[in-house]
């Protein structure tokens, strides 16, 4: 059971919850930028939930499957087609065999997840399924889908088969994205960095007050934001030191960088701040362009947040587990 | 281990930058990997990141938090610093690699540039490389590539004005009072003096990156011959 790529839309990448473990030896972790739409694709699907699902930036891929599969997509609203058939989103899909399925834009938003039943059936390296473009890690070395790659589905082990008779249909329920996916574009929380008391008095004020906009040359390493020039008291010469996705740091130019997925392990900038954990997949969602503005918390806060939406998310895995098993769909 | 000295810094959610200086220096970075080898001994579920001065530790912050506090930094912190007061003082010898370079040539293309700017001999500077006894201070940039300390500091050289889009996996490179080797075909500014047939990392070996942080390492010159035929016994 495999899946063709016949257009690989703008950007799309395998993608887990990434490489942890590694960034001793210089390996970054990789994986989803949005992890709480990866993990309820996957659920969505019956899937267990490390399975790797594609990542689609902006523009999607147009894939055909051999086989009737079930699948979902999650994260920012995408358009989806079989034919003449639109899918909704946070839904799971039936696709009878020989589907081509055909994914455009995203009216909001900036990245989409497509999970299929069983998984994509790739090698894991180092321990993971992501692609990482910039280490070149991953599935063909980590590079993006092209024309013509196959990618293998997983079986789907305990669960019930689609059955190859029904034509494209959604199941009767889905999931609400709201609290998934922000479509008021509210502020994201920011920590204070290692460096945050460098920056000069009205450069701490700008930005927490001022409104930036997602840079062009954004990509899974970092968001750069643009709109504003921050400025430190004084020239700062660090040694690199660590650094970690949602690490807001200060290089000369005076234009903020956030790294994202694909940090890099270390770090020479200053640190001026640090993304809450919580808000980084809506960071994530944020496309070049968009506004982004930012208000302070404490450590202390963003723990707390972040132990709510683990208290949320979990509840609602389970729930969906639940849900497929009443439906017949997953065996326990 | 003595911890006074030692900063305590939350970095996030998940993660607690230790630090031991802000300079870069081969006692302080010593310092560095003691503490990462006690607190992989003690503490094996976190992940150590060394750096020069300062080592990242990254955890589960809702499982490090305990009934008193909600922030875990504080419960870690402590138990971080129960483990090092504890920890002895000189950990296991580190790993020693020696890695095989061929100089100059095609393999090091700014050799000649460099032997110019040092006011040096080609044969001065390749000696002087090979001399020096090197520890891999921290790896970074990309998977496997040493930051590496011990440079004689008469090598120091500046980084190139214009930067390279694809320096050859194994290339030897001086970046200002650093060597390191390029473990990839990458992008990078730092002048290349030599080469090694060695592969500095391979996912497929165990472990994936030849090099580990607070190893020695020396290099020894090799020809032409000897790096072809080191190449062919790496790719078989």
């Amino acid at each position: 059971m495999s899946v063709s790529v016949l257009k690989p839309g703008l950007l799309s990448t395998l993608q887990d919850a990434g490489r942890p473990g590694h960034a001793a030896i210089g390996v970054g972790r990789a994986g989803a930028m949005d992890v709480p739409a990866w993990r309820l694709a996957n659920a969505l699907v019956g899937n267990h939930g490390d399975e790797a699902a594609l990542e689609c930036t902006l523009l999607g891929p147009t894939l055909r499957f051999e086989r009737a599969v079930w699948i979902a997509l999650t994260g920012a609203p995408i358009q989806a087609q079989v034919g003449d058939v639109a899918l909704p989103p946070w839904t799971a899909c039936h696709l009878p065999a020989g589907s081509v399925l055909q994914l455009g834009g995203m009216a909001i938003g900036c990245r989409s997840y497509l999970a299929v039943r069983g998984g994509f059936d790739v090698t894991p390296v180092l321990g993971s399924l992501s692609s990482d473009l910039h280490a070149r890690l991953g599935h063909e070395a980590g590079r993006a889908l092209q024309v013509g790659d196959v990618l293998p589905i997983g079986h789907a082990g305990a669960v019930r088969e689609p059955d190859p008779t029904q034509s494209v249909h959604a199941s009767p329920w889905g999931l609400d994205p709201q609290p998934w996916f922000d479509f008021a574009s509210a502020p994201i929380t920011l920590l204070h960095g290692s460096h945050w008391s460098q920056l000069d008095e009205a450069s701490q004020q700008r930005l927490h007050d001022a409104r930036f906009s997602i840079g062009q040359d954004s990509n899974r390493t970092a968001s750069r934001l643009d709109g504003q020039t921050l400025q430190l008291r004084a020239p700062l010469e660090l040694i690199s030191e660590a650094a970690l996705p949602g690490t807001m740091q200060l290089p000369p130019s005076g234009q903020p960088i956030v790294l994202m997925a694909e940090a890099p392990v270390t770090g020479g900038y200053p640190r001026i701040g640090q993304i809450a954990a919580v808000d980084l997949p809506r960071l994530a969602q944020r496309r070049p362009g968009d506004a982004v503005c930012f208000r302070h918390a404490s450590l202390e806060d963003a723990i707390v947040r972040l132990a709510a939406r683990e208290r949320a998310l979990g509840a609602l895995l389970k729930h969906v587990a639940q849900r497929l098993q009443q439906d017949g769909c997953t065996n326990a | 281990m003595e911890t006074a000295s030692i900063q305590f810094e939350p970095f996030a959610e998940d993660a607690l930058l230790l630090r031991f200086d802000h300079r870069i220096d081969a006692a302080i970075n010593a310092r560095v990997h003691a503490a990462v080898a006690t607190l992989q001994r003690d503490l094996p579920r976190l992940e150590c990141v060394p750096a020069y001065a300062s080592v990242l530790l990254r955890f589960d912050p809702l499982a490090w938090r305990d009934a008193n506090t909600a922030d875990p930094h504080q419960v870690l912190e402590c138990a971080v610093r129960a483990a090092l007061s504890a920890g002895e003082s000189s950990p296991r010898a580190p790993h020693e690699r020696e890695i095989p370079v061929c100089y100059g040539g095609a393999h090091g293309p700014d050799l000649v540039d460099v032997a110019q700017h040092l006011d040096l001999t080609i044969d001065e500077v390749t000696a002087r490389h090979v001399a020096a006894d090197y520890r891999v201070a921290m790896l970074g940039f990309a998977p496997g590539f040493p930051y590496l300390l011990g440079l004689d500091p008469t090598l120091a050289m500046p980084r190139r004005r214009d930067p390279r889009q694809r320096v050859p996996a194994g290339s030897v490179a001086i970046g200002g009072a650093q060597t390191g080797i390029y473990p990839e075909q990458l992008p990078g500014g730092w002048q290349l003096i030599g080469r090694t047939p060695l592969r500095l990392f391979d996912v497929a070996a165990t472990p994936p990156s030849l090099l580990g942080a607070g190893d020695r390492v020396r290099f020894r010159a090799i020809g032409e011959d000897e790096f072809r035929h080191l190449e062919a016994e790496q790719r078989a």
